[in-house]
């Protein structure tokens, strides 16, 4: 690769439109995820934070705009084949397999990694999450929300990414089990450097733990900023943080 | 007793035929949520195909049994090939465009295939039945009854109907449960979109369900064939209405069920025309087909719908 390539954010997103039939979700959105930073993207429901995540993952596919991963433009190729360039998405919702085994959810997660690592990464997930390790016989869906949302995490993490996203990992959990997952994430972002484009309805710690954040308001991107500014501006106090924070 | 015997062997290996076919159906129901009606008919293709190469390779009951047995198995990998290939060019070319239509439409279309094979069997072929001599013959008499009275036999093409499905159905268990490929169909058949998330193309392992099942359909032509000596164009609409009974029964989307449900659907029609009526046995297992869908419809092992969020 050469210095120049190394310099670029690892993910550009450029102008992106997406439409669901005559409804447009995005509305030209330009978002950049630097190599080995956190990057945060806040923003009301239903504003396209998770349009711009399956956007990416080219599912469904942008109308307009580029995304550009690693250099290379990956807008018009098929979810499988983005999806097995070192990106893992752990979605909205978790989206575990409910009849499989927790083993099982993770043993797909590897599906688009290329080594046979698979014994290590295992070993390493269950590090972070020992709770998996516990339940790995069960069966995904009669796990309760905060091990699914484990779960989702380290399914995406099976694969050995180099940029993960997040959507919404704090989405119904327990105050105490969103540190730990935010404390994970934290944790994975400074000791391997991993890149994480975060997307969050919960601001505040979102923010905390963002080197760069984004607002979305209905498909556009209306600031951004370093996590600390945004955190102090009366805008996004008042629209995101006032009211509880989580 | 020794009458109740010789019809559950019977009824077992009607039902084992049922049982291969009826995968197929609950397979790509599990996948895509659509009943593909041209499944009988790719069965009934590979019963032509399996008859083509046993009729050129000459082959009748005097071979020598090693060479029966070699030449049978070429038959049956032969007929699974072509099965395949014929199941995969319905899917790509009839159902994946209409991926993401309304419900309807590859239904319609699977129709219109199985009609697009039925005839074209018929115009090829010919319309009238195809005999075919026995070639696996002989068997074992399990109670001498007497005088030729309540003697229960077990033919040799019974046994290998019945332990070729025993050995076919357990691979398959296994291939689903264990291997990546079949962990990828079931991740398929849980959340698609997820799926496709972690890296599965979702659109060959879809194709490859259409193989499969259209290869174990194509051991059910072959050994329909052997069993019964006739086959024509139209076989594949009675058996796989029967074999889509016995999914539904089972629980569409089980393959426990559908290997349960086709070997229940046997026996029930054996029974049935064994105690009662021969005319009525049709009647009898689609009753069953009503039944179930009134009064159980998630079926033995299937799970109860849930409308998905």
């Amino acid at each position: 690769m050469s210095e120049a390539a190394s310099e670029q954010p690892l993910l550009q997103v450029r102008g992106v439109q997406t439409y669901y039939g005559k409804i447009c979700a995005l509305r030209g959105v330009d978002v950049d995820v630097p190599r080995g930073k956190i990057v945060t993207l806040i923003g009301a429901n239903g504003a396209g934070k998770s349009t711009l995540m399956m956007t990416i993952c080219g599912s469904p596919k942008p109308r307009e705009g580029r995304v550009i991963y690693n250099g290379e433009d990956i807008t018009g190729l098929p979810t499988h084949e983005i999806m097995s360039r070192d990106i893992a998405q752990s979605p909205e919702g978790r989206r575990i397999f409910p009849r499989m085994t927790v083993l099982e959810n993770l043993q797909m997660g590897a599906m688009a990694s290329k080594q046979d690592t698979f014994d290590g990464d295992l070993r390493r997930i269950f590090d972070l999450f020992p709770r998996l390790k516990e339940r790995q016989a069960q069966r995904g869906g009669t796990l309760s929300g905060g091990e699914q949302q484990m779960l989702a995490i380290g399914r995406a993490l099976m694969s050995r990414p180099k940029l993960l996203l997040l959507d919404e990992p704090s989405l119904g959990l327990a105050p105490l089990i969103v540190k730990q997952i935010f404390n994970v994430i934290q944790e994975l972002n400074r000791t391997d450097g991993l890149t994480v484009f975060l997307v969050e309805q919960n601001a505040f710690h979102a923010l905390r733990l963002a080197h760069h954040a984004y607002v979305m308001v209905n498909g556009a991107i209306t600031m951004q900023g370093t996590g600390k500014e945004l955190l102090a501006r009366e805008e996004v106090r008042a629209a995101y943080l006032e009211g509880g924070r989580h | 007793m020794e009458y109740f015997l010789q019809q559950l062997i019977n009824g077992l290996t009607l039902g084992s035929i049922y049982g291969l076919i009826a995968i197929g159906y609950t397979m790509v129901y599990g996948i895509i949520g659509m009943i593909n009606f041209a499944h009988g008919d790719i069965f009934m293709v590979g019963s032509f195909i399996a008859m083509m190469m046993i009729v050129a390779l000459g082959l009748t009951a005097s071979a020598g049994l090693a060479f029966l047995l070699l030449a049978l198995v070429l038959v049956l990998i032969v007929a699974m090939v072509f099965a395949s290939v014929w199941g995969w060019t319905v899917e790509r070319l009839a159902y994946r465009p209409l991926r993401g239509s309304f419900r309807l439409a590859p239904l319609i279309t699977a129709i219109g295939m199985s009609i697009v094979l039925q005839n074209f069997v018929q115009v090829t072929q010919g319309a009238r039945v195809k005999p075919l001599p026995p070639i696996v013959t002989g068997g074992f008499t399990l109670v001498t009854g007497v005088n030729g009275h309540n003697a229960v036999q077990i033919s040799t093409m019974q046994i290998v109907i019945i332990v070729t499905t025993f050995l076919l159905m357990t691979g398959f268990s296994l291939l689903i449960s264990k291997t990546r490929l079949g962990r990828s169909q079931r991740a398929c058949e849980q959340d698609s979109k997820m799926a496709a998330l972690l890296g599965v193309n979702v659109d060959r392992t879809i194709s490859l369900t259409f193989v499969m099942g259209a290869a174990l359909a194509a051991v059910a032509g072959l050994m329909f064939l052997l069993y019964y000596g006739v086959i024509d164009f139209y076989i594949g609409f009675l058996a796989g209405v029967k074999a889509f009974t016995a999914a539904v029964l089972g629980g569409i989307g089980s393959l426990p069920g559908a290997m349960l449900g086709g070997l229940l659907i046997g026996l029930i029609e054996t029974f049935w025309s064994g105690y009662f009526s021969v005319e009525y046995k049709d009647v009898a297992a689609f009753s069953i087909l009503v039944i179930v869908l009134i009064f159980m419809p998630s079926g033995l092992l299937g799970r109860p719908e849930v409308e998905k969020v």
